[in-house]
């Protein structure tokens, strides 16, 4: 199955989307959170979210869900820097967080694969919420 | 003759000196159109760098360059990390197994270094970014680089990113916090260039001081 890593400056964030993302598929999908600096501060660590996406990673690849600004960097930085077969499985997703991530882990917690995944969480960019 | 290992290391000692030198001050620049970070974030990764470069010896400029880059890539915490990280390991690796360095090395460096950063940052220059100092000042580097008086040149290039960073005042932001404040964002200097501009015066600065031959 496809895992999920969440990257965001906030770990609070991380978490509240994790928690919301667990109310739909409970512990069917592996879900990883990579948020703040290893010093407590707001921000992003690449060394903190390539070591999430190792643990996410069961040969089926990984989307990652990113927030802001560095947070894409250091996910670059940190996919960059992965060994193969893992670097070339593991991806970017580029959609808004909370939507994104909860579309990526229902598509992957029906065993579709990382282009689907990675699809259903970028279909839900510009989304209307209001009819 | 050319600056060797340990001389490489001092001039980033002395850059990493003017970071926390300017901490509070990239950190106010940084709250009128960003986190309120970037003097905070690039003091701790540099305090990390000086920290790592002391802890082992290492012969390699290039390898010197590319333990700076990593170290600022996991311990800065906001965009600078990735950007100024790519930046270095990309420059180590121009001159990796250098034991020593010359002018025309300096040039490669930041040009490398420049190269980085539009190719982490995705950045053109007239976006309010390091791009729009440093992209001035290697310019020059590379234009004059053949030309006898070098010091003149490190001068020239310097006074480029220095006018690179007042340039930002006039121009909205595009990238990172600041771009959600569009034209608001006018009228105050980037951040980034800003760092830049302050870790080329003090290499420059360093450089100079040493007086290293051929440089």
């Amino acid at each position: 199955m496809v895992g999920i890593v969440l990257v965001s400056h906030a770990p609070k964030i991380a978490e509240g989307t994790l928690e919301l993302i667990k109310q739909m598929t409970g512990e069917k999908v592996l879900i990883e959170t990579a948020a703040g600096t290893c010093d407590n501060r707001l921000g992003t660590d690449p060394v903190l979210i390539g070591e999430k996406i190792r643990k996410a990673d069961t040969g089926d690849g990984v989307i990652v869900i990113v927030d802001l600004g560095s947070s894409i960097m250091s996910t670059e930085v940190a996919i960059e820097s992965l060994e193969e077969p893992a670097r070339s499985r593991a991806a970017i997703a580029d959609a808004p967080f909370i939507e994104g991530a909860i579309a990526a882990a229902m598509e992957a917690s029906f065993g579709k694969g990382l282009q689907d995944v990675k699809n259903a969480a970028e279909n839900t960019r510009g989304m209307k919420k209001i009819a | 003759m050319a600056t060797d290992a340990a001389g490489l290391v001092k001039i980033l000692e002395k850059v990493a000196e003017k970071i926390s030198e300017n901490r509070e001050f990239l950190t106010e620049l940084d709250s009128a159109i960003g986190d309120a970070d970037h003097g905070i974030n690039m003091s701790k990764g540099f305090s990390a760098v000086v920290e790592k470069l002391h802890s082992q010896k290492i012969d390699d400029c290039g390898a010197i360059l590319k333990t700076v880059g990593m170290t600022l890539v996991s311990t800065v915490g906001g965009a600078s990390g990735p950007l100024y990280g790519t930046a270095f390991m990309k420059a180590g690796q121009a001159v990796a197994g250098k034991s020593s360095l010359d002018f025309q090395d300096f040039v490669t460096i930041l040009e490398q270094a420049l190269e980085g950063i539009k190719y982490r940052g995705k950045a053109q220059r007239g976006e309010k970014t390091i791009v729009d100092s440093l992209e001035p000042a290697v310019d020059i580097l590379k234009d004059e680089k053949d030309s006898g008086d070098k010091g003149l040149v490190m001068e020239k290039a310097l006074n480029a990113a220095k006018e690179g960073v007042e340039y930002t005042r006039s121009i909205i932001a595009k990238k990172g916090r600041a771009s959600y404040l569009g034209e608001r964002s006018i009228g105050h200097q980037d951040p980034g260039a800003t760092s830049c501009y302050l870790m080329l015066q003090a290499a420059i600065e360093k450089i100079k001081e040493m007086s290293v031959n051929g440089l």
